[in-house]
């Protein structure tokens, strides 16, 4: 039980920033590159780290408290989520709808923070990134909503528990929905193409970024931690949906689990680098179609 | 096994509909269809097992499903030259949102449906269904002509799939004929929409109602 805590815990801090070494590493594969190290992402937050403040006058302690928040709400959330076959340390009955408008609060003071600004460039990608996290919610909730149905539970580490291996056999057919849903939703959070470049440079067509741009030294380093542990919480979901099983050893759940964070990781670069950035019109109707299909994943659940 | 197969071929084709309700690339929609059409050629194998008739169904509704009528659309748009349906009668979301309606509101449907043991389970009805009102659906929102063909050719694909579950009470001459003239109405088509393209050059079907000097 202890141990499981401890993994647990050792997953959440150091594992993170790993994830977007190996996406990078993919991307930069595809391209004919050889691409940074893997371990460049902890280099740079250490970079980071040792460097000062720079904030700008006209802002307030909304500004300073964005990153904050940006940072501590993922890990609360990484408390409350399965890691595979390794329990959350924190459970309890409803702790889904906690899970879910966790992400809206970073997500308000991200916003609130860009704002506070008073840069125009910031305030657009403040809109955008509402705009399409309004749209990701309902997706996000109804696929947990199916995962409710299939196991009788209400908490999550019910929802990702053991009826996952049945639940396969029996609705094998809106669970293959879900994980297509919840992919989505993972590229969508965590500003991946086709939704949103993380290494653009043009503000024009930015959202997450351009909200970050006024952000330097430390309050950077924490909103990037706080983006590789968003991409740890979400891809645990999938990883949990995608490989069921339990073994029973500890040390070996926790290895499986690993290696399923790299395998989305590796997915996730190679859809980047195959894919082009979609128009920012055509973002919600995709948005909608896939919360199309959580419905659909739904309805083949209840009927 | 089969079945799970045959469940995860429908969901497939479901997904399709959905896609081509959401697309308003017109290459990608027939690109679409000959997938799905693609798909429900390995239908009937899957359903009914290895046999000379299932074979030679398969064969004929690959050969003209998934090749030669996308082909023949895909020539007709190089022909008249376009790309987007642009501006739907209903719009792109609105029609996903019905077409996920429609689909959900097929699904629950089916359940009530007085069917025989064997086929309460599968999702061979619902399918079907939802395929036929999203196919209805394409047929009723576009403008262009070329895409109410593909709404209407999903709409038989539709009833190919409650076809399929009919396939060992009808003889193979009926489903032949079935698929011939359906070749034969896209070739119309096909002509009908150069025709309105050379007469009106577009190819937009509302301006066929207006009156003309």
């Amino acid at each position: 039980m202890l141990l499981q805590l401890l993994l647990h815990l050792l997953i959440v801090l150091l594992f993170p920033p790993l994830l977007l070494g190996v996406i990078t590493r993919t991307k930069a594969l595809f391209a004919g590159r050889k691409g940074p190290p893997l371990l460049q992402p902890y280099y740079d937050l250490h970079r980071l780290w040792q460097k000062g403040f720079v904030i700008s006058r006209t802002t307030t302690w909304v500004f300073r408290a964005g990153p904050i928040v940006g940072l501590i709400v993922p890990l609360l959330a990484a408390l409350l989520i399965p890691f595979g076959a390794i329990p959350a340390p924190f459970s309890f009955n409803g702790d889904l709808i906690l899970f879910v408008y966790l992400f809206a609060l970073a997500r308000f003071f991200t916003a609130s923070s860009a704002l506070d600004t008073g840069s125009s460039f910031e305030g657009m990608g403040a809109a955008r990134e509402v705009t399409f996290a309004c749209l990701v919610e309902p997706t996000l909730l109804f696929a947990l909503i199916v995962l409710v149905r299939l196991s009788g539970g209400f908490s999550l580490n019910d929802l990702l528990g053991k009826h996952l291996v049945t639940s396969w056999q029996s609705a094998g057919a809106s669970l293959l929905l879900l994980v297509i849903a919840l992919f989505v939703v993972l590229l969508v959070e965590n500003c991946r193409i086709p939704f949103d470049d993380p290494n653009t440079h043009l503000e024009l067509t930015m959202i997450h970024e351009v909200m970050v741009l006024d952000h330097s030294g430390p309050a950077f380093a924490m909103i990037l931690y706080g983006a590789s542990l968003k991409l740890l919480v979400l891809g645990a979901l999938l990883v949990r949906l995608i490989l069921p099983w339990d073994s029973g050893n500890p040390g070996v759940d926790a290895v499986v689990f690993m290696a399923g964070m790299l395998f989305i990781a590796v997915a996730i670069g190679v859809v980047e680098s195959v894919m082009a950035r979609l128009q920012m019109v055509r973002i919600p109707q995709l948005l909608i179609g896939t919360t199309m299909i959580s419905i659909f994943a739904l309805v083949l659940v209840l009927r | 096994m089969m079945i799970e197969l045959g469940n995860l071929i429908l969901l497939l084709v479901v997904l399709i509909n959905f896609y081509t309700l959401g697309t308003s690339r017109l290459v990608a929609c027939i690109r679409a269809v000959a997938i799905q059409g693609g798909l429900l050629a390995l239908l009937p194998l899957v359903a009914h097992g290895l046999s000379l008739h299932t074979l030679i169904l398969s064969f004929w509704a690959l050969l003209i499903k998934a090749i030669l009528i996308p082909t023949l659309l895909t020539r007709t748009i190089r022909e008249v030259r376009i790309r987007r349906e642009m501006e739907p009668l209903i719009g792109f979301i609105p029609t996903l949102a019905l077409g996920a309606l429609v689909t959900s509101g097929a699904f629950i449907f089916a359940n009530y449906l007085p069917l025989i043991a064997e086929h309460r389970g599968s999702l061979f009805i619902p399918t079907a269904l939802a395929t036929f009102f999203s196919g209805f659906l394409l047929l009723m929102t576009r403008r262009k002509a070329i895409t109410q063909v593909v709404g209407y050719l999903i709409l038989e694909n539709g009833i190919f799939i409650f076809g399929i579950l009919l396939s060992e009470a009808m003889p193979l001459m009926v489903e032949a004929g079935v698929l011939l003239d359906m070749m034969v109405g896209i070739f119309v088509m096909g002509i009908v929409i150069n025709q309105i393209n050379r007469e009106f050059s577009t190819v937009n079907t509302e301006r066929l109602s207006a009156l003309k000097e």
